[in-house]
């Protein structure tokens, strides 16, 4: 119910997103389907609006190293430019969803605590985010450090409001994932075919695998409104078109 | 902000069950897991390029400096028990199914025979003050039949429990089990056989494996089979992947603070030495982000 289409940033950083405009504009939005883009600035912001964006996420990071390594500031300058784009997003009534980099572990850091990860989050909450989605970006998460970042965070900030975006680099995305909907949440981010490997360890793989979770959450009687079958389809077109083969298990089962 | 909030994406619905199960148990880990590792045998045993013999040996010394504690060594396939003995091995293991059909096409008897064949066994392997450990097949569903009752698999654990069988291990054959199902079936299994006495052994053919042990281990069973690299393709599913891998259990393991005597990093050199002897990549995803590293 939710596809995250394009982000809105330079596209000296990142080509693949250069023509985010045209995709957005280009895609069929179907009643009842969220169609969120990424917006590091106010710059950003203004040219997703233009595009026909009617929803909108910032990233931020609860390690410092990471912030400055991938966005260029502090955490601190981080969430002033993200104020400001979460201000005129509810000026226009766009919401805003916040992502929470580095929430189990970081390349540079390494341990990170979840008061840390609760402080930015409760922020970016308290801005006007509507959800707050945790992300074990490197993929060094297990259930024991899940938990005692959940627990953390949720005194903060109610369940409902939070999502957890588990990558799969260590082979730990669904264990973790099991452990968060065991403590309440209910909102996963995944990646068809799991595409996206991890650019911090290269070889390694990225996401969790939107077929492996769905496989999941239908054998666990949770109903997501997701045709799993259509979405191996989808798989096997996105892994032709980038000549690579797919990183979900049940795709690899089924075909 | 209350439009904002009202703009919300459909839940997931029916999380109450989960919760139940488990939140109480959330935290509650065995200290200590014994990991089985079956790559030399049932890894092996399912991957298409065969290796020397000498490579199997030293696949199985690695695995044993790697600190691994129960290393399966190898397989004799005929159901009598004296060449198993006669070739000296310390501990026999015995083979059921939750299945009707699949011990009709695998071993061509039915549950009832099987279980007389393992009776017998182990009548010979106890007089002989010789261990048996018992695998049950199709715990969690079967390529031929489709849904296994976990009634079905607690009667067939029991049976071969009571012949004196020092360890079940339960098998998830072909990978389609999901936690909750995993849950059902162990709570059926817990109430006839002690779960001291259990072992799961877990495919990841839909990527379900860990996850699946990590309910398992929730309820208290405290033994889990594994295999190195993640050897052994699934022969019910062409291209699938079969066991669950030994590195990406451990590091699991680890990460909840468990107990296990493995060292991660002999275990991964284990790892690379039968991947490149096989000639093919490992499937185990700490291997593939710490190798390239």
């Amino acid at each position: 119910s939710v596809i995250e289409v394009t982000s809105f940033v330079s596209s000296r950083w990142v080509p693949q997103m250069a023509d985010h405009s045209e995709v957005m504009k280009g895609i069929h939005q179907y009643p009842g389907v969220r169609y969120p883009v990424l917006t590091p600035n106010l710059q950003g912001f203004h040219r997703a609006v233009a595009a026909g964006a009617t929803e909108i996420s910032v990233f931020g990071a609860a390690s410092e190293s990471f912030s400055k390594k991938n966005i260029n500031c502090s955490i601190e300058e981080s969430m002033q430019k993200f104020e400001e784009v979460v201000k005129s997003a509810r000026h226009m009534n766009i919401p805003v969803r916040g992502y929470v980099s580095c929430a189990l572990g970081c390349p540079y850091e390494g341990t990170i605590t979840p008061q840390k990860v609760t402080e930015v989050s409760k922020r970016l909450y308290g801005m006007g985010c509507y959800e707050i989605s945790l992300g074990d970006t490197i993929g060094v998460g297990t259930p024991g450090s899940m938990k005692r970042m959940l627990e953390s965070v949720m005194k903060e900030i109610p369940p409902s409001a939070l999502a957890v975006h588990c990558h799969d680099t260590y082979g730990q995305a669904l264990a973790n994932i099991l452990t968060a909907l065991q403590m309440g949440i209910n909102v996963v981010d995944s990646a068809v075919s799991g595409l996206g490997g991890c650019p911090y360890a290269k070889g390694a793989s990225g996401n969790v695998a939107t077929e492996d979770l769905i496989y999941m959450l239908n054998g666990l009687g949770l109903n997501t409104g997701v045709n799993l079958y259509k979405v191996m389809e989808a798989g096997d077109f996105i892994c032709k078109a980038v000549n690579k083969t797919t990183n979900s298990k049940v795709a690899q089962a089924s075909f | 902000m209350a439009t904002m909030r009202n703009a919300l994406p459909r839940r997931l619905v029916g999380l109450a069950s989960l919760r139940a199960v488990s939140t109480s148990s959330l935290g509650t880990f065995p200290k200590r897991v014994k990991i089985v590792e079956v790559g030399a045998r049932d890894g092996l045993q399912n991957e298409k390029n065969i290796v020397s013999t000498s490579t199997k040996i030293k696949l199985i010394d690695m695995l044993s400096e790697a600190g691994l504690p129960v290393i399966e060594a190898t397989s004799f396939v005929s159901p009598k028990w004296v060449p198993q003995i006669a070739a000296g091995a310390k501990e026999v293991t015995v083979f059921v199914a939750a299945s009707e059909l699949f011990t009709k096409k695998n071993t061509n008897c039915s549950i009832e025979e099987s279980l007389q064949r393992s009776d017998e066994i182990l009548r010979a392997a106890r007089a002989a003050g010789i261990p048996v450990r018992g695998y049950v097949s199709c715990v969690l569903g079967c390529p031929y039949e489709g849904k296994i009752s976990p009634a079905k698999v607690a009667e067939v654990t029991k049976k071969i429990y009571s012949m004196g069988c020092y360890e079940i291990s339960l098998g998830d054959t072909i990978g389609v089990g999901t936690p909750g199902i995993m849950k059902d079936m162990l709570s059926a299994v817990m109430h006839e056989v002690p779960v001291a006495a259990l072992a799961v052994h877990c495919h990841d053919t839909y990527g379900q494996a860990l996850a699946n042990t990590l309910v398992a281990l929730q309820m208290g069973v405290s033994v889990v089979d594994s295999s190195v690299a993640g050897l052994g393709g699934c022969p019910y599913a062409q291209g699938a992947s079969g066991n669950l891998a030994t590195e990406d259990l451990v590091y699991m393991l680890s990460g909840l603070g468990i107990h296990t005597g493995v060292n991660l990093q002999k275990l991964l050199e284990a790892g690379t030495f039968i991947c490149q002897a096989l000639n093919r990549k490992t499937s185990s995803k700490v291997a593939q982000a710490t190798c390239k590293l």
